[in-house]
């Protein structure tokens, strides 16, 4: 158990604080604490979560990515203008055209990187610009509403009324978001490419030593981050039942400081998948029960700002040092 | 002695190597070296630091590219310069001097990360993993809790994790560089008989140690270069140090030179009673200028506490030390580089220097007071102190801009900011 806790202290520390929070909230407000609140927070959460588990792999192979949110809005514009040619398409080739356009758009930071050896935070901020630039110099800044039918239209896959009156729902974000987490975690803990990426971020040279192919590595990180940021985008269309060429301006701060939360080091090697879920949802958990209590939307960004800023602390500080029993018996 | 110069590759070999020539920028790594090992032999690279040696190990293991002109015979092959990958396919382990491990992942993990690589993406086999990592740690009679990370563990448990993993794969031939540098003398006897037995069992070691009692002590013949030649090849039997050093630096030396008492010289740090509980109790020695005092003890002692408490980055309960007559109480390690005293830690690679810095700025990190100028620094006199101090050490360098991490393993920790060096004061 001592040994779990150790090898997990960032998980532990944020579970402590989300209960902390969600007790307060429970406290303060009465709808925070029911059945339907919590899947209302999964459906909300899912873009972010799909977005950070994308992150996630990019920042345990040691690199950085800002442009992947304006990726994401490309992705989406591009697709429904796709979708429209070949005459609307379903979700099976939507989810594909967006894949496809994610993995291509990913691809090209890693090629910047890894052939033009610019780091990643250099690269990125230009193709984060170039994206946004070409988006808005293409739609004018004009969005698209009519989209397909199947796009627009809400999935339900499961759903049930509670005693309270209140909906439990599961709709297909939820699902696709499940796939994702669970295919990125299989990724970097199952397989030996994420065990490989992990090392590649950890300690490069080690990593080149033993004839890690270290350009593959970009390309897969960033591959994958696209792949996340494409389908990602087609969630959020979904969601919003409209593409907004600036929707997700911005975005991409959030979802990175929600991933370092979780535990995900700038520099590489460290990170989890559920450090990074957690994360994401305690930035989710908090926004919502601000709402839920009425709290301006104004003082949200500075509240959240300070629950990053001591939740970090948290996770940063040994978890030992905060739990002084656990000192005892334990290695020198 | 045989001269290998322009001479034919030795059909029995295992390796064989001919014409290796490196530059590094301006510098010569390598010049026209010829290397050859046998099976099953324990063979020793000798050389001063930055003569090549480490440089020649990263070229057999196709870290680096050589030369054009370069052959390598491996094992009935020829090639004209290795990948990472036909190197470990071949049997070629390393152990890397700078053990080029990784600090996030766990001892297992980093044991048997052999079966962690190829090109295509297979599910990885915890349980395999966490057996084969035991039995290599078994094999050098050591345990360690192999899930945890590795950055839990001290820099001589590394060691032999970076040991270990060498002892995973099917080996033909492993190269050691270094390997004992920061292990106690019971670990290094047990690494001995681990060399021995893999020999015996036929596969060949290349061992690079600085340490020549063992070098002649282990291996059967030896191989010496001098900045980046070859000097040539030679049996062990009948070799003696004075002799391996007269090869290695081409200067001949008075074997009897010994430390001179420095009876006379004033005391210049005198530590009483320094007590620090479970770590070291009621330590007293005194050191005079001029002389070396050295401190030993087991892993785990309180050696590298002692050492940091005197550096004020741990806080002795009790006791005194006394510097220069005046009795020092640092509490930042700030306090004991103004007062002259620096520290070189035993992670010289990871924590001592600023790697992607230049040489010239992890130098004089310590002593950004000296280089300044109407409080602006000064590249003038950084340049005019940097030049000193490596004339002082008599060390090799490219241009005082390279990065730290172009210069050999011993080179790079002799460049950890010498704060101590008196000059800057009178400066
Ligand atoms: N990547 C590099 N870039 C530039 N110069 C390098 C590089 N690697 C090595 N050198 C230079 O090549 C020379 C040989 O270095 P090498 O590391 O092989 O020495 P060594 O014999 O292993 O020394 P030591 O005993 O100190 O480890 C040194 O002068 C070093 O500065
Ligand atoms: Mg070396």
């Amino acid at each position: 158990m001592r040994k779990i806790v150790q090898s997990h202290a960032t998980e532990f520390a944020l579970l402590a604080v989300i209960a902390l929070i969600s007790l307060f909230l429970s406290l303060a407000t009465d709808r925070f604490f029911t059945l339907g609140n919590a899947f209302d927070l999964l459906n909300t959460s899912s873009v972010n979560i799909i977005f950070a588990v994308g992150l996630l792999v990019v920042l345990i192979a040691g690199g950085i990515d800002i442009s992947f949110a304006v990726a994401a809005s490309v992705v989406q514009y591009v697709a429904a203008l796709l979708l429209e040619s070949i005459g609307g398409g379903g979700w099976f080739s939507g989810l594909l055209i967006a894949a496809i356009l994610g993995v291509a758009l990913g691809a090209i930071n890693a090629l910047l990187i890894h052939r033009f050896k610019i780091i990643s935070i250099v690269a990125t901020i230009a193709t984060f610009n170039i994206y946004f630039g070409l988006l808005m110099f293409f739609t004018r800044g004009v969005s698209i509403y009519n989209l397909p039918d199947w796009l627009t239209s809400r999935v339900i896959l499961f759903e049930h009324e509670m005693a309270d009156g209140s909906w439990v729902e599961i709709t297909l974000p939820v699902l696709i978001m499940v796939a994702c987490v669970i295919s990125t975690w299989v990724l970097i803990t199952r397989t030996t490419t994420g065990r490989q990426l992990y090392a590649f971020g950890d300690n490069p040279e080690g990593a080149r030593r033993f004839g890690i192919n270290v350009g593959g590595m970009q390309f897969i990180a960033f591959g994958w981050l696209g792949l996340m940021a494409g389908i990602a985008g087609l969630v959020q269309a979904h969601y919003a039942q409209e593409v907004v060429p600036n929707a997700l301006y911005g975005r991409e701060l959030d979802v990175l400081a929600a991933v370092v939360l979780g535990g995900a080091r700038l520099g590489g090697g460290k990170g989890t998948v559920l450090g990074c879920v957690l994360g994401v949802l305690m930035i989710s958990i908090t926004q919502n029960g601000l709402n839920l209590m009425g709290v301006s939307p104004f003082a949200f960004k500075m509240i959240i700002g300070a629950i990053i800023l001591v939740a970090i602390t948290l996770s940063n500080t040994n978890i030992e040092r905060l739990l002084p029993f656990m000192r005892e018996g334990s290695r020198r | 002695m045989t001269d290998p110069s322009g001479e034919k590759a030795d059909a029995r070999a295992l390796l064989s190597l001919r014409n290796i020539n490196m530059t590094f920028g301006g510098v010569k790594a390598l010049k026209n070296v010829s290397f050859d090992v046998m099976p099953g032999e324990v063979h020793c690279l000798a050389g001063e630091n930055g003569s090549g040696k480490s440089t020649l190990i990263k070229i057999i293991t196709g870290v680096y590219r050589p030369a054009s002109g370069a052959v390598i015979d491996y094992d009935g092959q020829t090639y004209s310069h290795m990948s990472p990958v036909t190197a470990q396919n071949g049997g070629i382990q390393v152990i890397w001097q700078d053990l080029a491990l990784f600090p996030e992942m766990t001892v297992a993990e980093n044991i048997a990360f052999q079966t962690l690589l190829g090109r295509w993406p297979r599910f990885v086999n915890y349980g395999r993993m966490r057996e084969t990592a035991i039995r290599a740690l078994k094999r050098l009679g050591v345990t360690l809790d192999v899930d945890l990370p590795l950055k839990e563990f001290p820099i001589a448990q590394r060691q032999i994790v970076a040991i270990a993993r060498a002892l995973v794969g099917e080996a033909k031939i492993v190269f050691m560089d270094e390997p004992t540098a920061s292990l106690t003398q019971s670990e290094t006897d047990h690494l001995l008989d681990i060399v021995r037995t893999l020999s015996a069992s036929g596969v060949a070691v290349v061992f690079v140690s600085h340490r020549l009692a063992e070098v002649l002590e282990i291996s059967s013949r030896l191989t010496v270069l001098r900045d980046g030649g070859l000097v040539g090849v030679y049996s062990t039997e009948g070799m003696t140090q004075s002799r391996i050093t007269e090869l290695m630096t081409g200067r001949t030396f008075d074997q009897h030179v010994r430390a001179q008492p420095k009876d006379a010289n004033p005391v210049v740090l005198e530590v009483k009673n320094l007590t620090r509980p479970g770590q070291f109790e009621d330590v007293s020695f005194t050191v005079r200028r001029g002389e070396t005092l050295g401190i030993t003890g087991l892993l785990g002692a309180g050696r590298t506490e002692l050492a940091l408490s005197l550096f004020g980055m741990l806080k002795p309960h009790s006791g005194e030390v006394v510097l220069d007559g005046k009795p020092v109480r640092f509490s930042t390690n700030r306090e004991a580089i103004e007062a002259g005293v620096a520290y070189l830690s035993e992670d010289r690679l990871s924590l001592g220097l600023i790697q992607p810095q230049s040489i010239a700025d992890n130098l004089v990190i310590a002593s950004l007071d000296g280089i300044r100028t109407n409080g602006l620094l000064s590249d003038e006199r950084k340049r005019q102190l940097v030049a000193q101090w490596v004339a002082d050490l008599g060390v090799k360098i490219g241009k005082q801009s390279d990065a730290i991490s172009t210069l050999s393993g011993a080179i790079s920790s002799a460049s950890q900011s010498p704060n101590g060096w008196r000059p800057i004061r009178n400066f």
